[in-house]
């Protein structure tokens, strides 16, 4: 796994770990289909694209391959690229790149690539999603989008306008702005603008800080429209939001915090493990993907795990997942959610803040589902 | 910055014969593919070191932006390898480091011509509100620099050059290494020129360099315009190595920060020094950060230490013993050096031990209190490795003070002895 | 005329935030010469101290407690590290405090983790002041302006009106002179640094709650006051409260006004060509690039005026 494990985004990558970790015990604990051992082997990338090709290198020298990474696209185009290039320079050392973060839908369209397989739903597949979901909320007319000014951002507005144009032509986009990122300490300056524009709604695509200080902004000044995030449930974020007074947070995601079920169970055990909440889900569908994939080929050679990844259908978290073979994208289903107090129904508590992820509606995955441009050079053909 | 230190002719062949042997033989004395690629990097980081260290180690200017130079000489190159390879022009990519270097020297030509008025603290602001500047707005326009993912290329481009493609790690290794002798051959060279010896002059005392007729800009000006150039080349080798640039990466100030760190660890007041600080920068960087979890609060620590201890770096240390050495004086020191040692590294051990259980206890509690420290197994539960590791530590800390000082003495009074004997030799050290 | 009034208010109240964060650096900058690396540094321990007190005696003590500690510490590493460095500079100095903040930074994530902290603020300062045109005004803000104002009004009694105040004035332009006098330069440098830390981290307790408190905080404020205390000029108070005022309400003000380069020049006539390389950059509007103006003005300041807007010394 190579993921930036210090520096900024650390905590993310130690959850993201753990979740690993966690999810391959299990795994291996359950007679996975196909009798493999998983071992996660840490490597600390520092969220640098060069020290993850560096470790790349590494991991390809010490006989691995199979590696994992979603923390940034920024990382994850460079190093799919680095794999390919890997894989063509070193025949018999094939490497399987296995994203389980990174929306950039470039890695499934124009940069696609045959050995990068992608378990997060990608922005586009996101916005149609939530612009579906929109149809049936009727309060809805007035859109401000507040994006940071880098190209997930841009991504985000552009996926939007085209989603709510098809689903709802009558909305309206009131403004929109890019923050640069992390910049920004003083979002009122935004608020004033949204209040101005007359907005009753916020979709926003940020993280971090200039989420949750937008946020905080809207609560001081009390502007209290629905806001619709992506990235809501990333650590940190919750016990940041829970601060403050109930904003109305919905987030769009491929899951929610109160499964009942296996993935309800892996949630409680890995918060009584190490105290901290697992949210992503897309590492379970990796690996049962992975080790369906594996006892299907009854073999762990990547070249034909590969083959047998391509068109997989298997049981992920959200019932039947498919991995599409034009693209290696995974066709899954999103769920909104909405942020609220724990309640007798939803009692799982977000890094114990008394607060949840309720969810609100499935969304299947044939409406998540967006086209692709990918013309995927095939090893052989 | 002290003289050369070899002015003999036979010493100087000895010193570059030597750096191009070493260059030239370490693939085949490390032979992994990780130790390569720690060497290919090593290779263009001596180069971007050596030219940070002309701005502040040879010119006093502390800057805090130089991966702006060194970040758009990468972009140059990758954007001049997409250029060719989707229009078919035949440029090797031998010479694509010069077109990095020449974009280096272009952009530091406006922005020296504003930062270098004044040395010191004045330039040391202007260069960080420019890098906050350019990175800024290279992340908002991602249709120019790439965006998130990132612009790029295949080094392989091209038609093979006499059977070399540069697709073999060795190939790329060679051709950087071959850059780090030329430009670290042309970067002494200019520390002899009349514009090397007046930006010492400069550093030291400005007003004076005015009275004899010198322009102090203009002198900082154009020793500006050849660092950008040296840190363009850099640059451009750096993202031909790793075929990607990716604008919040190169240009960002995390990386100026750290080219400024380990130059100043490596040694500011020799010429030699960051070359030093570009080799401790990979190895931290790639293997200290996989061994442990702390190595950012180890380098923190030791930077602190050696600002406090030792200001010229290591390559001070080094040189105040080879000094001794050549004075005739350093065996007696064995004794001494050798309880040094000891004594630092009890304290170490204990420190470490220290550093590595409450690491351990911080972000690993999860998978139980054990913590696996040089070969043995500390429970971190339990109150034995504490007091054990700080016992450790304290002796360790009193040894160093003891030693330490009578260390100091001792060195004090053979410096003494060799001033004397200067006097009374009247030779040049 | 709303919008005016209330972008006027979120520029104040923003503007005396900056100056609370460089109050402190800018005293220790004037008195040492040593532009402070740490200051952030100290700052994000204040937020954190008073995190960990007001869990165990509450807020308003820790209100009072924090800055104390945190200006021990500054002390502390001003008798122990700094004064060793200064007799080589104000590089190494620069230098020391730039790994004094790796340092804290590290210590920090060690003790309280790498995640966000739930330090909240008390209970007298949620909710609203007042409520302008439909926004409401929060309590917590007022306060942190409140606060501002006090540190302003204080530091300038101290510095005008009290013995200690005038050496340090002193020292600031004839530090030898003034050791001939017989005053403790070394002690007055310690209490100075000290001071400056105790500053930061007040404004750290103030702004942890009303903001976010993790360890990212002080990379996030770390440049900006840097800004603020070179535009506003050495050796002047009064010049950083200045800058600060005039950052914050640009900034605010930049952040509404949407037009951009190409807007410009199709109000000339001419049009931008889609597909051109440099069409994002000139469509960049003057509020996405709001956030970039102060190191514009500070880049801009060294360039023409050296030593600052009401500086009375250059470096």
């Amino acid at each position: 796994m190579i993921e930036g494990l210090s520096g900024p985004m650390g905590n993310v990558g130690t959850n993201q770990f753990k979740s690993w970790q966690y999810v391959a015990a299990h795994l291996n604990a359950r007679e996975n289909p196909a009798g493999v051992k998983f071992e996660i082997v840490p490597m600390d990338s520092k969220s640098s694209p060069q020290e993850a090709i560096n470790l790349l290198k590494a991991a390809v020298d010490q006989g691995i391959h199979y590696v994992a990474q979603g923390n940034g696209s920024n990382v994850a185009l460079p190093l799919a690229d680095a794999v390919a290039k890997s894989n063509e320079r070193n025949p018999g050392k094939e490497v399987i790149y296995m994203n389980y973060a990174a929306v950039d839908p470039a890695s499934t369209n124009e940069k696609c690539n045959y050995w990068h397989f992608r378990f997060d739903a990608d922005t586009s597949m996101k916005m149609a999603a939530l612009t579906n979901f929109m149809k049936g909320q009727g309060e809805i007319h007035n859109v401000y989008l507040v994006n940071q000014n880098y190209s997930h951002g841009h991504q985000v507005a552009k996926y939007f306008k085209e989603g709510i144009e098809r689903n709802r032509p009558d909305v309206k986009i009131v403004g929109e702005d890019y923050v640069a990122l992390g910049q920004v300490k003083d979002f009122a300056p935004y608020v004033a603008k949204m209040r101005a524009a007359g907005a009753d709604t916020l979709v926003t695509g940020s993280w971090g800080q200039d989420f949750t200080l937008l946020v905080k902004a809207m609560n001081d000044a009390g502007l209290n429209i629905p806001i619709y995030a992506y990235y809501a449930g990333v650590s940190g974020t919750p016990t940041a939001l829970a601060q403050g007074k109930i904003a109305e947070v919905y987030q769009i995601a491929y899951n929610h915090s109160n499964y009942p079920g296996r993935m309800g169970e892996l949630m409680k055990g890995f918060k009584a493990q190490y105290n901290d909440d697992f949210y992503t889900f897309s590492v379970y569908n990796a690996l049962v993907a992975l080790s369906d994939a594996m006892a299907k080929t009854k073999s762990t050679d990547p070249v034909k795990v590969a083959a047998a990844l391509e068109g997989l259908r298997f049981d992920g978290f959200n019932g039947e997942a498919q991995m599409r073979a034009t693209d290696h994208q995974l066709q899954l289903g999103m769920w909104i959610s909405k942020w609220q107090k724990v309640d007798a129904k939803n009692s799982y508590s977000v890094e114990n803040t008394g607060y949840t992820f309720a969810p609100v509606k499935y969304l299947e995955p044939y409406i998540a589902s967006t086209p692709t441009s990918c013309q995927m050079k095939r090893p052989g053909k | 910055m002290s003289a050369s230190t070899m002015t003999t002719a036979r010493g100087r062949w000895l010193a570059w014969g030597g750096l191009a042997a070493v260059l030239i033989a370490a693939p085949w004395i490390f032979r992994s593919s990780l130790a390569l690629n720690m060497l290919s990097q090593m290779g263009y980081l001596i180069i971007i070191c050596l030219s940070y260290n002309l701005l502040l180690g040879q010119g006093g200017m502390l800057s805090f932006g130089h991966a702006v130079f060194t970040g758009l000489g990468g972009y140059a190159a990758v954007a001049a390898i997409g250029y060719v390879d989707g229009h078919g022009v035949a440029f090797p990519l031998v010479l694509m480091p010069l077109v990095g270097g020449l974009m280096g020297a272009l952009v530091s030509v406006p922005l020296g011509y504003v930062s270098t008025r004044k040395a010191g603290t004045t330039f040391a602001m202007i260069s960080l509100g420019i890098g906050e500047l350019v990175v800024a707005f290279a992340i908002m326009l991602p249709d120019l620099f790439g965006g998130d993912g990132g612009i790029s290329i295949n080094r392989t481009y091209g038609k093979p050059w006499g059977g070399i493609t540069f697709g073999p790690q060795i190939q790329l290794y060679y051709l950087i290494a071959a850059y780090c002798f030329i430009c670290t051959a042309l970067m002494y060279a200019f520390t002899a020129t009349p514009l090397g010896r007046m930006l010492n002059a400069v550093r030291d005392n400005p007003e004076r360099a005015q009275f004899v007729g010198y322009n102090t800009q203009l002198v900082r000006w154009y020793s500006f315009i050849i660092a950008g150039f040296f840190a363009g080349v850099g640059g451009a080798l750096g993202t031909i190595n790793f075929e990607i640039f990716n604008a919040a990466d190169s240009l960002s100030g995390m990386r100026s920060g750290a080219y400024l760190l380990f130059t100043f660890l490596g040694g500011v007041t020799f010429f030699f020094g960051p070359m030093i600080g570009a080799v401790l920068m990979v190895l931290c960087t790639v293997l200290l950060s996989e061994i442990t979890a702390a190595w950012l609060l180890y380098l923190g620590l030791v930077f602190v230490l050696m600002i406090m201890y030792a200001p010229g770096g290591v390559a001070s240390l080094i040189m105040m013993n080879v000094r001794m050495a050549r004075a005739g004086k350093l065996g007696r020191f064995a004794g001494l050096y050798g309880a040094l040692v000891l004594a630092c590294a009890l304290l170490m051990l204990g420190a470490s031990a220290l550093i590595e259980m409450i690491y351990h206890m911080q972000l690993n509690a999860a998978i139980g209190s054990e913590v696996k420290y040089l070969g043995m197994r500390l429970d971190a539960a339990t109150v034995a490795p504490w007091l054990g590791a700080v016992a450790v530590a304290l002796i360790g800390a009193l040894a160093v003070h003891q030693v330490g000082r009578r260390f100091a003495h001792a060195w004090g009074k053979a410096q003494e002895e060799i001033e004397a004997g200067l006097q009374h030799g009247g030779q040049t050290a | 005329m709303e919008f005016f009034t209330i972008s006027l208010l979120n520029g104040l109240s923003y503007g005396l935030m900056l100056f609370m964060l460089s109050s402190g650096l800018t005293l220790i900058f004037s008195m040492m010469g040593v532009l402070n690396f740490a200051h952030a540094s100290f700052y994000m321990l204040g937020a954190y101290f008073a995190f960990a007190l007001s869990q165990s005696v509450g807020y308003w003590p820790a209100l009072l407690i924090a800055p104390l500690a945190v200006g021990l510490v500054g002390a502390a590493f001003e008798q122990l590290c700094l004064r060793r460095v200064h007799k080589w500079g104000h590089v190494p100095e620069l230098l020391i405090t730039f790994g004094l903040s790796y340092l804290v930074l590290e210590v920090v994530q060690l003790i309280w983790g790498r995640n966000v902290v739930p330090y909240g603020l008390p209970d007298q300062l949620q909710g609203p002041l007042f409520t302008l045109y439909g926004t409401q005004f929060p309590k917590s803000r007022a306060f942190v302006m409140l606060v501002a104002v006090l540190m302003l009004g204080a530091i300038w009694l101290v510095l005008q009106r009290t013995r200690i105040g005038l050496v340090i004035q002193a020292a600031l332009t004839h530090p030898d002179t003034v050791q001939a006098l017989g005053h403790n330069v070394p002690r007055v440098f310690m209490l100075v640094f000290g001071g400056g830390a105790a500053l930061a981290a007040l404004a750290g307790v103030v702004a942890g709650n009303t903001y976010v408190t993790e360890p990212a905080m002080a990379y996030a404020v770390g440049s900006i006051i840097f800004v603020v205390v070179v535009v506003g000029g050495m050796g002047s108070l009064a010049g950083a409260f200045l800058a600060s005022i005039l950052i914050g309400v640009v900034q605010t003000f930049a952040v509404a006004i949407d037009v951009s380069l190409a807007d410009l020049l199709g109000a000339a006539g001419l049009k931008v060509a889609s597909g051109n390389p440099m069409e994002q950059a000139l469509r960049l509007t003057v509020a996405q690039v709001a956030p970039m103006l102060p190191y514009l003005f500070m880049v801009l300041i060294l360039i023409f005026r050296p030593r600052g807007l009401m500086g009375t010394r250059e470096d």
